[in-house]
């Protein structure tokens, strides 16, 4: 077992893990933040994903331990006061997901696929989103609602500051 | 798309029809969801499952002792332990008085037949332990020789279960000359021989994997005598039932929820091995278990879809009249029949025909036995594999006279003016348009202009050529007219429940027995009741999934939530609106013909006297003054049994570009108009449109389950198992034409799987188009860019030769 100290969610956490968990592992079984899911054992679906020290990594590809010291962010942690984020407003408004299994890894992944490129053309945000993979929407609807974010930020150029304040 | 804000909508618009945004979206984009492995209760154990490595193998030992003394291990329970216990997995459709079928345990007692068997199961106090025990049974396994190929299990022994003697387990027929329906096809084909045309071919159905992105999980808790059983599935009224019925559990002591689901696409209608273990582990322990399994497992494990060969016969004159089709199927079922295996094939029976006008027809599926993972519903369930069928047929047909393939189509499928119609294969259409989607889906994907590109790079040798796809399909949804189902020896009914309660605050509640995973039923629903009772879309609140909160349901699947589902909501609000007219007659002393209902108000005619809906429910629940006799309440139930399918219909329409010198295929434009009837939410049904493409669409170009020659799947895992990402897919043009359906008073027909059944042939028929001129007549699915090339390069061989 190894102590951790672990920023998620905007709230400090200090933990004994066994040193085979996995990060998506203490956060649903320790934290109970069952809001990141886990859809497959190798790293493909995207499900998992989440926000460390504000950049997007599949949560079932980090060890717990290697988050020792470091900020998550989880889908539990993008709204605030009952506000969501542009991106979980985008996707309700664009009906971006039907069962919602792939959702907060989808959001997460998009969130940070507009840090790196505030104004992505349609195929880039395609292979930006390449690492998550969605069974239900035929993504059409998730690459009009990351869309809809990049261009409701694009003229105060504001689009690189969501994920950093996520 | 337009944005529209719902909340300042103009109340005298209707609800049916506006693209809500959905109710259900709330608790899935923040992480508030309860999909059943977010749930946990005190005291919970954890299973894991042994599966069996080998295909077909018989067990000589299990040896538990390490497993048992492994960390945080509460029991290791083996097939011997379960035998008299777990009963048989069922099948619900015996779809021959003859049908053969094995004996199905949910844990393999002496001997496994397919590799990913459940042979043992572990309990312990954690998942992890769980997992580190069943590394730790070992099992002594004496092989035994497997069959893996459908025309080789045909043929004879091996047997996948030598104890039937026979790799057969059913053969079924359709012929129109029989039933009444039609003439005798091999006499339409003899005729053809003589002096018209045959198209005679071989097309593969490959095996596909549901691929639902929650993999499947069960938590039992054992509260005393009862049973409260979470599961992710797409039917919890159906798991109910056989859960009393094969462990002999009286019906009322079980319950069964199905919270957030995540998918299902036909894989999630089952009644599971899984489930019952976790059932038994929780009466042998007394405590709650929980089993979720891993993608490899779930991949493994959880039904497969599709997988069979076709052997097709179609006869046509000269000048493009189709007469004859013969349908000749081997249908793998895997190593067990689940809940509808047998029946999948049978239900493309009914759509081999499709929008044509056959006048002979025979379908036979021949139900074959391999020592592979069993198959079972999956998104289309044997009407894709009938439209690919006919679409790759009538674009062969084409190909063969010289024609232009919608052209060929129309002068041979049923015109507007001849509906209804009642076809080859013993169904009455009821309605549809297909010139008007196929005249709007040309001018969408601009098909002249794209067929003139065509001619150009053909003629200019271009490496990379364009082919266009069509696909001008019809399918049956609304599933199903009990009696249908009855004369196929199904054994179950086809009707849909509802509840609609009106609370004393003027709030109402509707119970669905629908159980949605995906689709949005809280929505629809919502609009549906807002505009029949006239309260606000706010005010509805839909609740579903949980045989305590909705007991009676036959769940979702077969494009009939709306069909059949919807329509029982319907009959239930306007039983809620009788009983309040009573009690708005009697309080307002009028008589209750001269009361008019609308926008959720009773008035008497020609005066301003009135009360609302909510002011008759209050009045029921005061109870103080109501006409003598009258039951207090204007609650309702309603169950609805449909009087026929629907038939969804449309036309796509694929441009492919294919890559001569490596084989890639790029799907360049897609263009869909289908005609589903009415549309409830147009949000939700294009949506529905987009998913259902991209599954039909993946097993033209890209998934298939592959087994090597031991029967061990090697594409079991999503490294392996190709589900494409955004990357691999364009943005679709989609449309829609209206013909509502005649037979439901919503006039829907459904859109659940109508972008999968239409969207397979029309890629492979694009792919054919663009190098059918250089030789090449086929390429089996998926036409992935080795496939494509090795084609290319034995066509360019051939035609070197001769």
């Amino acid at each position: 077992m190894t102590r951790i100290s672990v920023n998620v969610d905007g709230v400090a956490y200090s933990d004994e893990v066994e040193n085979r968990t996995l990060l998506v592992q203490y956060l649903r079984e320790q934290l109970g933040k069952t809001g990141t899911v886990i859809g497959c054992d190798t790293s493909n679906c995207g499900a998992c994903t989440v926000h460390f020290d504000g950049r997007s990594i599949k949560a079932c590809t980090m060890m717990a331990v290697q988050a020792d010291g470091h900020d998550v962010t989880t889908i539990e942690g993008l709204a605030h006061d009952g506000v969501l984020h542009p991106m979980q407003a985008a996707f309700h408004d664009s009906h971006a997901l039907q069962c919602g299994f792939c959702t907060p890894g989808m959001i997460m992944s998009s969130i940070d696929l507009l840090t790196e490129n505030a104004n992505p053309t349609e195929a880039e945000i395609r292979e930006g989103l390449d690492g998550n993979l969605c069974r239900c929407t035929g993504y059409q609807n998730i690459v009009r609602a990351v869309q809809q974010v990049a261009d409701a930020s694009a003229p105060a150029g504001a689009s690189a500051s969501m994920g950093a304040s996520s | 798309m337009t944005a529209v804000d719902e909340r300042v909508a103009d109340a005298a618009v209707p609800e049916i029809g506006k693209a809500r945004r959905r109710k259900e979206d709330q608790r899935l984009i923040t992480g508030r969801t309860r999909y059943t492995d977010n749930l946990s209760l005190s005291g919970m154990l954890h299973l894991g499952m042994v599966r069996s490595p080998f295909a077909h193998a018989r067990i000589v030992a299990v040896n538990t002792g390490a497993a048992q003394g492994s960390p945080g291990v509460v029991a290791v329970l083996t097939g011997a332990d379960l035998a008299d216990k777990q009963g048989s997995l069922p099948c619900a459709w015996p779809i021959t008085d003859d049908q053969k079928a094995p004996n199905h345990p949910a844990v393999a007692v002496d001997h496994v037949s397919f590799a990913g068997e459940v042979v043992a199961i572990v309990v312990a106090r954690s998942a992890r332990e769980a997992r580190d025990a069943i590394e730790l049974v070992d099992v002594d396994y004496e092989g035994l020789p497997v069959v893996l190929d459908l025309e080789a299990a045909v043929a004879g022994a091996p047997y996948a279960h030598p104890e039937l003697g026979t790799n057969v387990s059913a053969t079924w027929v359709y012929d129109s000359d029989q039933a009444g329906t039609g003439t005798d096809v091999d006499e339409e084909i003899a005729k053809a021989r003589e002096g018209g045309v045959i198209i005679e071919r071989t097309y593969r159905q490959q095996r596909l994997i549901p691929a639902f992105m929650e993999p499947r999980s069960i938590l039992v808790d054992p509260t005393g005598e009862q049973l409260t059983v979470w599961s992710a599935t797409q039917v919890p009224h159906f798991v109910r039932i056989f859960l009393a019925l094969v462990l002999g559990i009286p019906e009322s002591k079980i319950r069964v929820i199905a919270p957030d689901v995540g998918g299902g696409f036909g894989g999630k209608l089952q009644f599971t091995p899984e489930e019952v273990l976790t059932v038994l582990a929780a009466r042998h322990t007394g405590k709650p278990c929980k089993y979720t399994e891993t993608r490899s497992e779930s991949l493994v494990s959880a039904h497969h879809g599709r997988d069979q060969l076709q052997r097709l016969t179609l006869a046509a004159t000269k000048d493009g009249t189709v007469t004859g089709l013969k349908v000749d199927l081997l249908a793998n079922m895997g190593a067990y029949l689940g809940l509808v295996t047998s029946g999948i094939p049978v239900l493309g029976a009914f759509m081999y025909n499709s929008i044509y006008k056959f006048a002979g027809y025979r379908f036979t599926t021949t139900n074959v036995f391999t020592n592979t993972t069993w198959t079972d519903a999956y998104r289309g369930a044997g009407r894709p594999e009938a439209t690919f069928a006919i679409e790759r047929l009538m674009d062969d047909l084409a190909a063969e006279l010289g024609r232009d393939p919608l052209e060929l189509r129309e002068q041979n499928w049923i015109k507007h003016e001849e509906f209804p119609f009642s076809t080859v294969a013993g169904m009455t259409y009821d309605s549809g348009n297909y010139e008007a989607a196929t005249a709007r889906a040309k001018e969408l994907f601009g098909y002249e202009e794209l067929r003139a590109e065509q001619q150009l790079r053909r003629e200019s040798g271009d490496p990379v050529q364009l082919g266009i796809g069509v696909s001008t399909f019809t399918e049956m949804c609304g599933i199903a007219p009990s009696r249908v189902l009855g004369a196929l020896k199904y054994v179950g009914g086809g009707w849909e429940h509802a509840s609609i309660r009106v609370l004393p605050t003027g709030k109402v509640e509707v119970v669905t027995g629908a159980s949605a995973h995906g689709q949005g039923h809280e929505t629809a629903w919502s609009q549906i009741v807002a505009d029949r009772l006239g309260v606000a879309f706010e005010d509805v609140e839909v609740l579903h999934g949980d045989t305590a909160i909705s007991p009676r349901g036959l769940d979702t699947y077969g494009s009939r939530s709306l069909v059949v589902g919807g329509m029982a909501v319907l009959k239930a609000a306007d039983k809620v609106i009788e009983k309040a007219r009573t009690i708005a007659a009697h309080q307002l002393e009028a008589n209750p013909d001269d009361l008019e209902f609308a926008g959720g108000r009773f008035t008497v005619k020609g005066t301003d006297k009135g009360m609302a809906l909510g002011e008759a429910a209050f009045a029921a629940f005061q109870s103080h003054n109501l006409p003598d006799g009258f039951e207090p309440s204007i609650d309702a139930d309603a169950t609805y049994d449909p009087v026929n399918f629907s038939f969804p219909h449309g036309t796509h329409l694929a441009a492919m570009e294919v890559d001569t010198e490596t084989g890639a295929t790029k799907l360049r434009k897609y263009v869909c108009v289908d005609d589903v009837g009415n549309v409830v939410n147009p949000l939700i049904v294009e949506g529905q449109v987009h998913g259902g493409l991209a599954q039909g669409i993946a097993q033209a170009l890209f998934e298939e389950a592959v087994y090597d020659e031991y029967g061990t799947l090697v594409s079991g895992s999503f490294v392996d198992y190709l589900v494409p990402s955004a990357a691999d897919l364009p943005s679709f043009i989609t449309d829609r034409t209206v013909s509502a359906a005649t037979t439901n008073d919503l006039g829907v027909k459904g859109v659940g799987e109508a972008g999968t059944i239409a969207s397979t042939p029309a890629i492979v028929n694009g792919v054919l188009d663009a190098i059918r001129h250089l030789g090449v007549k086929d390429v089996v699915m998926p036409c992935a860019p080795h496939k494509v090339w090795r084609a290319l390069q034995a066509a360019s061989t051939k035609g070197g030769a001769q």
